[in-house]
């Protein structure tokens, strides 16, 4: 089968590979990049851990495909931080130990920044319902939903 | 998922055409079902077009008395459009309860309706408002178009391009959904339609479908009540771990209440 020439920008810094029709985002982002910030849950497009954003929008990595992803502006975990200082979401998580084994942590931040950015008055329950695609095995939510709110208000400020 | 050939298609015609060059190619819209059908090796294309870059198929906009969505319109552009959302509020709201925000940034209306899976949402919508499926070559309404479990009436390499939702007076929509897919375990969407009532059931059945005795009742009487005492027959409805054909049965009632409390 063929491979493909892909170039895209991830985090800021122009990146290329090759990869087959059926590389996935997530496995070019892990395998060939070694950025392992984003995290393969159920690999069935459920869990959310493997949440990053594809030209400004939150998206299940592990259901797009890295030749669909070709020439496109993607953000992962890795590229949150500015340098020391955590984005808002990361701080807000670190604040209210919104994480217990922290395997979902990575993508519940990623989503979590796409629903403040779609929604910057979100209520408990619009943050609630904005969760649905973001499963937390250690059922920790209360913590999460609790930095999120803040998180949301810092970013606005 | 077994290997394949990407194509990235530049226009209608373009997809049209590298999909007929192709051995045995699929269409990929947002891919938020026919990814997961690959991964679990259901399906084995030998090419996959992707449509994702069409973005002259992607848009929403009023046209007479009807509400127009393109077939790439992913479904967080209706759930948040503010035409949708003053036209067909239903509608938007529909939307916003497919999947997750994730799911929502990538799944299309074309794509959902395409596949015309047994427990899709959008069908229920399409069935109940009598829209209009336009293709590449024709138009089919959708009392044709949905023909069975994962069947349409689209021809092979047919592509929709858009729909066309005449706006109704009221519209409404409640689903029951399996907690951990949020899948419609049962759907209902009712209309009141120039045509009269409309009410059509997602997730109960091998296909959506109607229910004309709740639509006779409601044509004299638009009210929750009126359908109260409708029961559905639970033979031929579907059965798996979260509901037996019975439960969805009587689940249509319970929805179809609610839909209509919701239209108001």
């Amino acid at each position: 089968m063929s491979s493909y020439s892909i170039k895209m920008t991830v985090n800021g810094k122009e990146v290329s590979g090759e990869v087959e029709g059926r590389t996935l985002l997530v496995q070019f982002l892990r395998d060939h990049l070694g950025l392992t910030g984003t995290h393969v849950g159920c690999d069935t497009t459920q869990c959310g851990a493997c949440t990053v954003h594809v030209n400004g929008r939150a998206m299940k990595s592990c259901t797009l495909l890295a030749a669909h992803a070709d020439g496109a502006d993607v953000t992962t975990i890795e590229g949150l931080a500015d340098g020391d200082n955590l984005h808002p979401m990361q701080e807000a998580f670190r604040e209210h130990h919104a994480l217990q084994c922290g395997f979902c942590t990575p993508g519940m931040v990623m989503s979590a920044i796409g629903l403040v950015k779609d929604n910057p008055k979100m209520s408990e329950k619009d943050v609630r319902h904005g969760l649905e695609g973001n499963i937390c095995r250690c059922t920790g939510y209360h913590n999460i939903v609790e930095a999120i709110l803040d998180a949301q208000t810092k970013m606005g400020a | 998922m077994y290997d394949f050939t990407y194509q990235r298609a530049s226009s209608l015609d373009d997809a049209k055409s590298k999909f007929s060059g192709a051995d045995d190619a699929r269409y990929m819209a947002g891919g938020m079902t026919l990814l997961p059908v690959l991964k679990q090796r259901l399906d084995q294309p030998s090419d996959l077009v992707d449509l994702g870059f069409l973005d002259d198929l992607k848009g929403i906009s009023e046209d007479g008395g009807n509400l127009v969505i393109k077939a790439m319109t992913v479904h967080h552009a209706v759930n948040t459009s503010d035409l949708v959302k003053s036209k067909i509020p239903a509608l938007a709201h529909l939307a916003g309860t497919i999947g997750d925000p994730m799911v929502r940034n990538r799944g299309t209306i074309g794509g959902s309706l395409a596949n015309n899976d047994p427990a899709a949402s959008y069908p229920s919508a399409v069935l109940a408002l009598n829209a209009t499926i336009h293709t590449d070559g024709r138009t089919i309404a959708a009392d044709d178009f949905f023909t069975g479990m994962f069947d349409t009436a689209l021809n092979e390499g047919e592509l929709i391009t858009q729909v066309s939702f005449p706006i109704p007076e009221k519209a409404g929509y409640c689903h029951f959904p399996n907690p951990a897919s949020r899948y419609p375990i049962v759907g209902v969407f009712v209309a009141k339609t120039a045509d009269g009532p409309r009410v059509a059931v997602t997730g109960a059945g091998a296909c959506v479908f109607q229910v004309p005795e709740m639509e006779s009742a409601l044509a004299s009487n638009w009210s929750p009540d009126a359908v109260a005492n409708v029961k559905c027959s639970a033979d031929g409805l579907n059965e798996d771990i979260h509901a037996s054909p019975e439960y969805r049965a009587h689940l249509i009632t319970v929805m179809a209440k609610r839909a209509i409390e919701a239209a108001g």
